[in-house]
């Protein structure tokens, strides 16, 4: 297991440098440097800009001319540069936000992507169940069909339009709730439980519920979909097992049957699903982030890409690759905790 | 007392005329017996019908897509800005004055040919690098499960958001316009869907090639491309087709939120994730402009969806 492990941990490393240098490349094919403007900038400000983000330099290790010596290589480019800095865990400087690390931005705006994805998280995961679980009870009865009908159009609901419907039927029209930016607490400090920054989630004043229940409802939907409808089929298959009949039989009060018999048999599809879930909530929430004008790291992101801020690109796919890598591999784990006849060598 | 002549019992008859069934027929049965996929695949019959008559037959458009007021104007139709739904507009105008419905019309065009368009790609990459890496013995296997690594590794929606700012504004030798605008948003969507497809054949081949039927098939002499064409190929299509449905909603997703985020095909050309986009500036004032676009979206993602769960549940036989 542990052999198994280091090997998954070891082969990130390659991953990582193949999608690093695919993205670089990418990021330079883009038209356009993070210094142009519509009004070009003065020759001489731009230069000098060129010269402290390197941009003066060769952009890759090799390149390849229609004049004399066709393919030239380069000892000092941007991008051994990058990688660098890179092995030394420095994201280098936002070109765009001047004067600030890659590196806090997206700890920043993490810190209000995390809170989003994990609230979406919870609520998907007790609508869910509930959902499922009332469901399979009725079994082909009106309320099962009200679950079924729900869980299928959630779950082929885009987040973005669902979002839309929301801020149009609920802000717009009844003005129940607001809808710029984020309610929950500012640079919470996930890193350090030890902080007083990080306890501040559990304080219910920190929080604006009026602005945080439509964004979370928007990104929770189709996992609670998906949820609902799983735990509706383990629900069902456990319910029809003899051990049930008999905890019946032996006069368990119908609650006693559903949740310590039922349920807790029928959680092992379920929790094998959510892992990826939790990972997808929290990178997949940049849309939603959009929609309602939240400063995530999503957000930070696609804005990253319109203003050709080199160094937020390379940083938020790095960030993200690692962090999905690390999500798949401790998924995958669960599954041998979970059930016990997987072995990984 | 005479003996009645001997009469075949009612059921023998049945039984005797009682057509076999193959897999492809059963699985149509199953697939028209679900209620929801039944209902995906008539209103996608529907919305798919209306499409192309409004785009190539011009029976239901009502305008130019692209016109604003002045051709409105021109056909001496009175001028509407921001007009709401109504007979003469029955989605409203857009704050230039342009028909909404024939806009909404021309996106889900868009839309489907996106869908489709993506999951082609899908296909030819999907076989030829899951065929090659389940077919190609150990070496070629290794480096195209490689390849499948790093291209899986990649976030999705951030990969499909830099190549289509890589592909936008650049030219295709051969097609122009609207077409190039397709097969730019294809290539930038398929570049990263391809990956499921490529692993799924790969699976499906190594596991088909330790199977009976093919041992038998390689044992009476048959030649190998016979065997990959007329016996393993059509054995993998069930799943195949599994997947590739349950891709075209994802493409669709996909190029509404390349539409959305400001980077989908250029104007005047309107896909409907760049409607939703526009109409959302205006969501205060002329709520009509996002609905219409985005419950077009909703309802071709339910279709897709719906059609691909009766799939999965008619092809795959385990799952009855």
């Amino acid at each position: 297991m542990t052999a198994y492990i280091i090997r998954r941990l070891l082969w990130m490393i390659p991953l990582l440098w193949a999608v690093v240098t695919i993205t670089f490349l990418l990021m330079h094919a883009v038209e356009g440097g993070p210094f142009s403007r519509e009004r070009p900038l003065p020759a001489a400000a731009l230069e000098n800009l060129n010269r402290k983000y390197h941009l003066d330099k060769p952009i890759f290790l090799v390149s390849v001319d229609s004049d004399a010596p066709f393919v030239q290589f380069h000892g000092d480019s941007q991008y051994s540069r990058y990688l660098w800095d890179l092995a030394q865990g420095d994201l280098g400087q936002s070109f765009y936000v001047q004067d600030r690390q890659v590196s806090t931005l997206i700890k920043d705006g993490f810190a209000t992507s995390l809170q989003l994805g994990i609230a979406a998280f919870i609520f998907a995961v007790i609508f869910g169940l509930a959902l499922g679980t009332i469901s399979a009870l009725n079994h082909n009865g009106p309320l099962d069909y009200v679950g079924v009908f729900f869980s299928m159009v959630g779950a082929s609901m885009p987040n973005f339009i669902l979002g839309t419907f929301l801020i149009v039927i609920f802000a717009v029209e009844l003005g129940w709730f607001d809808v710029l930016g984020w309610g929950g607490p500012e640079n919470w400090d996930f890193w350090n439980p030890l902080s007083a920054d990080f306890w501040k989630i559990f304080v219910p004043g920190n929080w604006d519920f009026r602005k945080v229940v439509l964004p979370v409802l928007a990104l929770g939907v189709l996992p609670a979909a998906y949820f609902a409808r799983i735990t509706r089929a383990s629900m069902l298959e456990v319910l029809s097992q003899d051990y049930i009949r008999t905890a019946r039989s032996k006069g368990l009060s119908e609650w006693a049957v559903i949740l310590r018999h039922s349920l807790k048999n029928a959680m092992v599809p379920i929790l094998t699903v959510m892992g990826p879930y939790l990972a997808f909530l929290v990178t997949g929430s940049f849309l939603v982030e959009t929609v309602f004008t939240i400063n995530g790291v999503g957000q930070r992101f696609v804005d990253s890409v319109f203003q050709r801020d080199y160094g937020m690109i390379m940083g938020t796919v790095i960030f993200y690759t690692v962090f999905i890598a690390f999500a798949n591999l401790g998924v995958d784990l669960l599954y041998a905790f979970v059930d016990p006849r997987i072995r990984y060598s | 007392m005479a003996r009645e002549a001997v009469q075949p019992l009612e059921f023998e008859e049945e039984f005797v005329s009682r057509r076999q069934r193959g897999l492809w027929s059963d699985a149509y049965r199953r697939l028209i017996r679900n209620r929801f996929a039944l209902m995906g695949l008539v209103v996608l019959a529907i919305i798919v019908a209306v499409a192309i008559l409004g785009n190539y037959v011009g029976a239901v458009q009502r305008y130019e897509p692209d016109c604003a007021q002045a051709c409105i104007s021109a056909r001496g139709d009175e001028l509407s800005l921001r007009a709401g739904p109504s007979w003469d507009h029955f989605f409203g105008t857009d704050t230039q004055g342009r028909d909404m419905w024939s806009r909404v019309l021309q996106g889900l065009v868009i839309s489907l040919q996106v869908g489709f368009g993506v999951q082609i790609f899908v296909l030819i990459m999907g076989l030829s690098i899951g065929g090659a890496a389940g077919l190609g013995g150990r070496t070629l296997d290794n480096i195209m499960m490689r390849i499948t690594d790093v291209a899986y590794a990649f976030p999705d929606l951030l990969a499909i958001i830099l190549l289509r700012s890589v592909f936008q504004g650049r030219d295709l030798p051969l097609v122009d316009g609207r077409s190039q605008e397709v097969l730019l948003m294809i290539f930038a969507i398929g570049f990263v869907a391809w990956v499921t497809v490529a692993r799924l054949i790969r699976g499906q081949m190594l596991s088909l090639k330790e199977r009976d039927f093919v041992i038998a098939a390689r044992a009476i002499g048959a030649p190998s491309s016979r065997i990959v064409f007329m016996h393993m190929l059509p054995n993998t299509l069930g799943p195949v087709i599994v997947a590739i449905t349950f891709g075209i909603p994802l493409a669709i997703f996909a190029e509404a939120v390349l539409g959305f985020i400001g980077i989908g095909v250029a104007p005047p050309t309107a896909s409907l994730g760049v409607l939703v986009s526009q109409g959302y500036s205006a969501i205060h004032s002329q709520v009509w402009l996002v609905i219409f676009p985005t419950a077009t979206i909703a309802l071709l993602m339910f279709c897709f969806t719906f059609i691909g769960d009766g799939l999965r549940d008619a092809l795959d036989p385990r799952s009855r």
